[in-house]
């Protein structure tokens, strides 16, 4: 029976160590599928240390099956106490001079990986980019250009030819936050009255997911994150498409709903630059439209989820801090007419 | 009931019935007083232990509930604010309420036996230490009840068990929830410093005759150590909640970040007790390993005198390790090196710990008793446990894993896999002697088996998730996310483990009127607890023993090889 149980619990936890990296592929959030130089850095010495620890995993647990089976008592047993034991210095000091060899090796490994993480220098070609975590929204600036946006970042490919890395300087409105996008780099901790910070450097186009990785209230898992790594040349078109003012009204249906837009509570919380909404609680939403989700993640940005939002946030997220303003359906319709155009 | 409170016309009530039945109501009364006004340190135990069991089915409920939630995505069984409570309140209750008062009760019982004295070094501050742990519990769940303060805010706690601030303070916090928790923690935090205090003092003041400081059981040994760090890690988590209520209600600007106050503070503080936490708990189930193990095989234990200096080097490494829960805040490269090489450091005793166990097995003649079972498999979890943990302790990969469903698998891995197991084992070892029967032998087996495969189908399957990017303390998530088959499975086996523990209450009532008589020494062991009645006199032993070895039962069951 122990036998059996041993066998068990070995494979399933020869599985799980050896399992791991197949799960490549599978989810948009692996740790093991690294697609940034940071993470791929630290992917190297995990692989290194799941390689030891499963070693060790095999000597002692093996050893420890072995034991079990080699000294339980047999039936033919003649109730007699077997041998006094009560040490050994040698044997017990080589238990102590191995792990001591083991943790030295693991640690000078470890050391090198955060020295050149931490501490990598910054190229010219580096982009800044400032994230401000808040309950349950992530803001987005670009100090270079003026731009500011909300939850979805997009940042330029790097190359080795031509490396832009990207340096994210993180801080907090309120709580606690955590930045995590696995495939990109280890977290960071987003916390309020400091400033932290990230680096990045995508390989290939694509949209990287991640979300807050430190619980923050209520919403704490509804504060998604996406990441869009894209070529030089659409992150410049992006940026310089980010940067025009809100599109003007191009009919009397839009003209209506930017005036009940700018007559409600909308712009105490929300800025749409060119017109009088400046405020700065809320997402910015000069180019909502450009966003693929809206409530940092809760649900594709789409006219019938903006339409359900802004009737009542709670229906999505029912911890936002943005309250339902008891608006009627054709407040609710104008608005959403206005805001759609602001692509 | 109808019959004997309706007397039949012209039949006067049976006075002798009466008295029986106020004698039966007067006899109540005097047990309740006699348990509530006790100082014996056998009955403390008891209470102590039946405490955190009625705690720990309450943060098992909640864990039901969370696993429910979380067995698939986007589903809806209870709503996000409740979620947080839930979790809030299992992680409090579960270290607070249950890992930690279950040791100070298997100790309050088995420390005075083990060393051959009449009770703890000061009986009434027991008592103190009890009933403040106790209320520190009711106050707790009373927040369900009491915790509405103003118009929207939540009832229990819900800020996670770490709760960091500034999530804690009022402008983040409103209402009483937070209040309920920092108070609960800083009475119960009274209470296990009091209990640490009782402890040191029985064991190096209050010894039998012969009974040298390195003739004591190896358990008395991880008590001090573990009480040794109770009182140096509980005072900073008093002191930082004492500052979280100052902040919250008399102005003051610690954690408070608006007014330039500080959130990496509490998490410094928070860990400096937290780390340390660990090894309180992990003690008393390496003391409880230390007693089972070498009697289950037959031999003493190996290398006394380097499981004692083990024991001391872990707990003086782990008060300097506390940052290795806040590599992602932003230290610098030195700083994340030095807690990466401090927390490595851990493994060294630790792993001497695990050869010296196996030393111990080795050459013996092991006997598969529930005990033993639950403590061989604890050998195997915390190897595994360990070795979770060195990868942890990797800063790079730490970066990764932190606040995933790995290290929540991880430290599962060891307050289940290691301490709950060795608190199983000791129930199974140490029931016979506080109650005079034995617990059923197949209802035991069945309460292991199920319990270990549920472990591992929740536990094992739990570190995947982690790696796939799902962080914790999330009520729910994502359906292309890829995790929610592995939550299923995880689910799964809570609701296992569950019905394991439902079995092991119900060996524990049965047993009490219909286990096999005990006698004092049922497992033919070698330490002092065992030469006298079981369960022992209120005085515990009719005349002071004295000892002339570690083994004393050893030396007068063999007087031809004393130790």
């Amino acid at each position: 029976m122990p036998l059996c149980r041993k066998i068990a619990l070995a494979s399933l936890v020869a599985m799980l160590l050896c399992g791991l990296p197949l799960f490549a592929g599978q989810s948009r959030t692996n740790i093991f599928s690294p697609q940034s130089a940071p993470a791929r850095s630290i992917v190297a010495v995990s692989h290194f240390t799941l390689a030891i620890t499963g070693l060790i995993f095999a000597v002692v647990g093996g050893l420890l099956a072995y034991v079990i089976i080699r000294f339980r008592r047999r039936d033919s047993d003649d109730g007699t106490e077997p041998p006094q034991i009560f040490g050994s210095t040698q044997i017990e000091l080589s238990w102590t001079i191995i792990p001591v060899l083991i943790v030295t090796v693991i640690f000078l490994t470890t050391a090198r990986v955060i020295f050149d993480v931490q501490d990598a220098p910054k190229p010219k070609s580096a982009l800044d980019v400032t994230v401000v975590g808040h309950q349950f929204w992530w803001e987005v600036r670009y100090p270079g250009s003026q731009v500011t946006t909300a939850n979805e970042l997009h940042v330029p490919v790097s190359s080795a030819s031509a490396p832009t890395p990207t340096f994210i300087k993180l801080t907090s409105a309120d709580v606690v936050h955590s930045f995590w996008v696995p495939e990109l780099a280890g977290k960071t901790d987003v916390i309020p009255n400091r400033i932290n910070e990230l680096w990045i450097a995508p390989e290939k186009a694509g949209l990287f997911e991640g979300q807050c990785a430190q619980f923050c209230g209520a919403e704490h898992a509804l504060m998604l994150l996406r990441v869009y790594a894209d070529t030089p040349e659409n992150f410049a078109a992006w940026i310089r498409q980010q940067q025009q003012l809100a599109a003007a009204p191009q009919s009397d249906a839009v003209a209506q709903g930017r005036k009940q837009f700018e007559a409600q509570a909308c712009i105490n919380c929300h800025a749409v630059a060119g017109t009088v909404a400046n405020g700065r609680f809320g997402p910015d939403l000069t180019h909502l439209m450009s966003r693929d989700t809206l409530a940092s993640g809760a649900m594709p940005n789409t006219p019938e989820n903006l339409a359900r939002w802004i009737d009542n946030p709670d229906t999505f997220k029912h911890g936002s801090l943005m309250p339902s303003m008891h608006l009627t359906k054709p407040q609710i319709d104008q608005i959403t007419t206005y805001l759609v155009t602001l692509k | 009931m109808s019959e004997s409170s309706m007397p039949l016309p012209g039949r006067l009530p049976d006075v002798a019935e009466q008295e029986s039945r106020t004698d039966t109501f007067g006899n109540i009364v005097e047990i309740l007083h006699d348990w509530v006004t006790t100082v014996d340190h056998k009955k403390i135990g008891i209470l102590y232990i039946l405490y955190s069991l009625v705690m720990l089915v309450a943060g098992g409920i909640e864990i039901l509930l969370i696993r429910l939630q979380l067995a698939g995505p986007r589903l809806n069984v209870v709503p996000a604010e409740v979620f947080n409570r839930l979790f809030t309140m299992h992680g409090t209750t579960m270290i607070f309420f249950v890992a930690m008062p279950i040791f100070v009760g298997f100790a309050n019982y088995l420390v005075p036996l083990m060393l051959g004295v009449r009770d703890i070094a000061f009986p009434r501050l027991n008592a103190f230490s009890f009933w403040m742990t106790a209320f520190g519990g009711l106050l707790l769940y009373y927040s369900f009840l009491g915790g509405d303060g103003l118009q929207g805010a939540g009832t229990a706690p819900d800020v996670g068990w770490f709760a960091y601030a500034p999530l804690t303070e009022r402008a983040f916090s409103r209402g009483h929830s937070t209040d309920f928790w920092a108070l609960a923690l800083i009475l119960s935090g009274f209470g296990s410093i009091g209990g640490a205090i009782n402890f040191i003092t029985t064991a190096f003041c209050l010894r039998c005759k012969g009974m040298t400081l390195f003739r004591m059981p190896l358990f008395v040994w991880l008590m001090i150590v573990s009480s040794v760090l109770v009182i140096l890690a509980v005072s900073p988590l008093t002191a930082a909640q004492a500052m979280l209520l100052i902040d919250r209600y008399l102005g003051g600007h610690f954690f408070d970040t608006q007014a330039g106050g500080s959130a990496t503070i509490w998490m410094h503080f928070f860990w400096i007790f937290g780390h340390p936490e660990v090894y309180v708990l992990i003690m008393p189930a390496f003391g409880i390993a230390s007693e089972v193990i070498p009697v289950f095989s037959r031999k003493a234990i190996f290398g006394y005198p380097a499981m004692v200096a083990a024991s001391v080097s872990i707990a003086f490494v782990s008060l300097s390790v506390w940052a290795h829960h806040m590599f992602t805040i932003g230290m610098s490269a030195a700083g994340n090196a030095f807690f990466a090489l401090s927390t490595m450091i851990v493994g060294i005793p630790t792993g001497i710990k695990i050869f010296n166990w196996l030393a111990t097995l080795w050459g013996g003649k092991i006997r598969f008793e529930v005990p033993m079972l639950f403590s061989l498999a604890f050998l195997f979890q915390f190897l595994i446990a360990g070795l979770t943990g060195i990868m942890l302790a990797v800063a790079p990969f730490n970066w990764q894993l932190h606040n995933s469903y790995f290290v929540v698998a991880h430290f599962h891995y060891v307050i289940v896999g290691a301490i709950l197991f060795m608190v199983f084992a000791g129930f199974y070892y140490w029931y016979p002697k506080v109650t005079g029967r034995m617990l059923d032998g197949r209802l035991g087996k069945l309460h292991f088996w199920l319990f270990v495969i549920g472990f591992h189908v929740t536990f094992d399957t739990m570190h995947i998730p982690g790696i796939l990017g799902m962080p914790r303390q999330i009520y729910t998530y994502e359906i292309d996310r890829g995790w929610g088959t592995y939550n299923l499975v995880v689910t799964i086996g809570a609701f296992i483990q569950a019905v394991a523990i439902l079995i092991f209450v119900a060996n524990l009532i049965i047993s009490l009127f219909r286990g096999k008589i005990a006698g004092p020494d049922p497992w033919d062991a070698w330490t002092l607890e065992w030469t006298t009645a079981s369960p022992p006199h209120a005085y515990n032993f009719d005349a002071e023993p004295v000892v002339y070895s570690a083994r004393p039962l050893w030396d007068l069951k063999h007087p031809d090889d004393p130790d």
